[in-house]
């Protein structure tokens, strides 16, 4: 070391005095000024209405008479939400969006099990056991995704019609399945299936091929393969998966007013009965109660597990 | 498709000959694994035309080939990982065609490690035990085993992840050591590690197949790898098998042009001209071909290639007592350290040279070449074949 440090030459006054270490960098720059004020006009966009719809729904109707949309609420009063949940009416209930909801995460979860279950498996076929037209099979699937769902709509009310009258002939009971819970559980788990198959298709294609065949010389078949080696390193896609199901189901509104009857609306369809009904004084406190309520189920999921959809979606994105 | 009969027959017979000069002639009499005329063809491109190979039991054979040459598909095909389009894969005696990669009696290291990342190294070890449903205690013994070979018993309860990329593979190849088969494949298992630690893994997994003794297929594109821990080379294009021998074989009487070319490094020197009788002319200059020793008939002026290995052409006083010798001037140096490398051109002809470590030699200096017919190699000019 000390022969080194004699070695060097000595550095001329010119050569100190030029720049040394990590470039610095300006705060404040067009760029940045530029950057942060849209960033700031697009959260102000997505917020505002959002605050003017807490606010609403915590002031009482008088004090929303006055006018002043943006104003906090003088008084504040949770009155509108105990409305909203439990004494809200629609048509001859009066029981609020209680009843709705509890009809939504009945639908739900059977719905996002089902469906995911399902496509795991398809999208794990395509990617590693490729068989004879698999992928003649896969572009039909994906056709699927495409197809609008007003077309379907009347074909799917005599299938479900059909299959209920089946299953009442067997079993010698009076089982109906259009307008019940599990025939719109049946059609979630059927339009989820192909934008779900390709996303686990994708998802297990980025996976290492080689991992698939270790397990085959270990001796591991279809389904061995499928929940000891796949499912253990795929949790990312599933919390991808779920999120997509659960959204896209809570939110539905065409399949539930068509396939289910009143006692068995989803809380969305409860909502826009409460809202849109005509008679009496529009009680925009507990509307807005009533919407935050509906839309919270969605917006948990997002905070819960937002970190794992992002990297599901970049794991899946990244190897297509 | 005639040819590759004809060469298929050639290199059969070629295997016994060599067979019988490396001096496992008595163990060449228990294959460990036979391949017969094996086919694979994805649609109408085939990627295994009529393949042959008997592996002796115990022995190692190298699959050496540039990428996209069937090596891979082969050693996949052995595995049972692909299905064949026709043929035959006989291991330990038993006709494993349509039998289940686990069934094989096989083993398979894999270039990306492939080992299980939710799992422990002890898991990893135990799946294809437990799978086989072998009883706790003799998994439990086989691990012990394994991990002492390998050296990798402080890592047995960590998880992949927290490993290094030599210790991965060293995990990988005890998942094939556990399950006690007789057949190793190993697909390309060094190439993703560095060179220091690659040449350190070739060292072990030579040493484990001394230990162990058994037959062992490993895939590779380096060439290094391949002359070091072979028994035999195959050296493969285009889904066929062009020379199946000893490195030292392979090395020295190469079959054709392409194998020639494709082992050495830097690769060897072609000259071309035309062969009369015992000598080669060509534009460098006129050769003697005394001492060659030809492997075919030619006909007078036949055109052809004449080969010379960089480390077979002697340098400057050394040069004047070869049977050959040339002119030349040097164009670019590559000192390695323990040799130097230098091209040199002659005419329009530029020759590659390898010197000792300390040569002073620069750009521009004149050179004195010269070899010895007798480590020179003959190829004809349009089959490619060795004369």
């Amino acid at each position: 070391m000390t022969d080194a440090t004699q070695t060097t030459p000595q550095r001329t006054a010119a050569a100190m005095s030029g720049p040394r270490g990590p470039k610095p960098r300006r705060r404040i720059t067009p760029s940045n000024i530029m950057l942060y004020s849209i960033l700031f006009v697009a959260s102000v966009y997505y917020l505002l209405p959002l605050y003017v719809m807490v606010v609403t729904s915590l002031k009482g109707m008088p004090e929303i008479r006055l006018g002043n949309v943006f104003s906090p609420p003088v008084e504040v009063t949770f009155e509108p939400w105990v409305k909203a949940w439990s004494e809200a009416c629609t048509g001859i209930n009066c029981d609020g969006l209680s009843r709705g909801f509890f009809n939504s995460v009945n639908i739900l979860i059977p719905s996002v099990v089902l469906s995911i279950a399902i496509a795991s498996v398809n999208g794990y076929a395509l990617a590693n056991w490729k068989f004879k037209g698999s992928e003649v099979f896969f572009t039909i699937l994906i056709f699927g995704a495409f197809i609008p769902y007003q077309v379907m709509i009347y074909p799917i009310v005599i299938l479900l019609r059909e299959m209920g009258q089946g299953i009442s002939a067997v079993t010698g009971t009076d089982f109906r399945l259009m307008g019940s819970l599990w025939g719109l559980v049946i059609v979630h788990s059927i339009f989820g299936m192909p934008i779900l198959t390709l996303l686990f298709r994708n998802y297990f294609t980025s996976l290492p091929d080689e991992l698939f065949k270790a397990a085959r010389v270990d001796g591991v078949g279809f389904w061995g393969i499928y929940f000891r080696i796949m499912l253990p390193m795929s949790l990312p896609i599933f919390v991808v998966a779920i999120i997509l199901q659960v959204t896209g189901i809570w939110n539905d509104f065409l399949f539930g007013v068509i396939y289910t009857k009143p006692d068995t609306y989803p809380m969305t369809v409860q909502l826009n009965n409460i809202v849109n009904s005509v008679q009496g004084v529009k009680e925009y406190n507990v509307n807005m109660a009533a919407t935050l309520l509906t839309g919270l189920v969605p917006l948990v999921i997002y905070f819960v597990s937002g970190k794992l959809f992002v990297r599901g979606i970049a794991a899946g994105a990244v190897k297509g | 498709m005639g040819n590759t009969t004809v060469r298929t027959a050639a290199l059969e017979q070629q295997l016994v000959q060599d067979a019988a000069k490396a001096g496992i002639a008595a163990s060449a009499a228990t294959p460990s694994i036979e391949i017969n005329d094996l086919k694979l063809s994805f649609g109408a491109f085939e990627v295994l035309k009529d393949l042959n190979l008997t592996v002796s039991q115990g022995e190692f054979l190298v699959l050496l080939g540039s990428s996209g040459c069937g090596k891979s598909t082969l050693l996949n095909c052995i595995a049972g990982l692909l299905d064949v389009s026709d043929g035959q894969i006989h291991i330990g005696g038993r006709n494993v065609t349509w039998e289940e990669p686990s069934e094989r009696g096989i083993g398979m290291v894999f270039q990306s490690y492939a080992l299980y990342p939710q799992m422990t190294v002890e898991g990893n070890l135990s799946f294809g035990l437990k799978n086989a449903r072998v009883p706790k205690a003799k998994i439990a013994e086989k691990i012990a085993a394994a991990a002492k070979t390998l050296q990798i018993e402080p890592l047995l309860k960590r998880k992949p992840a927290a490993l290094s990329g030599g210790q991965r593979q060293r995990v990988a190849i005890g998942r094939a050591l556990v399950r006690d088969v007789d057949v190793f494949l190993f697909d390309e298992p060094l190439s993703n590690l560095d060179a220091k630690l690659r040449a350190d893994l070739r060292v072990e997994i030579k040493q484990l197949h001394q230990t162990l003794g058994n037959t062992m297929i490993y895939v590779t594109h380096d060439q290094v790898e391949a002359m070091t821990l072979a028994d035999r080379i195959a050296i493969m294009r285009g889904g066929n098998i062009l020379q199946l021998a000893s490195p030292n074989e392979i090395y020295s009487r190469p079959t054709c042009k392409y194998v020639a070319e494709f082992i050495g490094s830097p690769s060897m020197n072609f000259f071309e001209g035309t062969v009369t009788d015992n000598t080669f002319n060509s534009a460098a200059g006129s050769f003697d071909l005394q001492g060659y020793d030809f492997a075919a008939q030619t006909v007078p002026g036949q055109s052809a290639w004449l080969g010379i290995r960089p480390e077979h052409i002697a340098v400057g006083d050394a040069a004047a007592a070869e049977q050959n010798r040339m002119q030349a001037v040097v164009e670019l140096v590559e000192p390695l350290g323990s040799d130097t490398l230098a091209r040199a051109r002659a005419g329009d002809q530029s020759i590659w040279v390898r010197m000792d470590g300390q040569a002073a030699i620069a750009p521009g200096d004149e050179l004195a070449l010269g070899f010895s017919a007798s480590l020179a190699n003959l190829f004809d000019k349009t089959s490619e074949e060795r004369l």
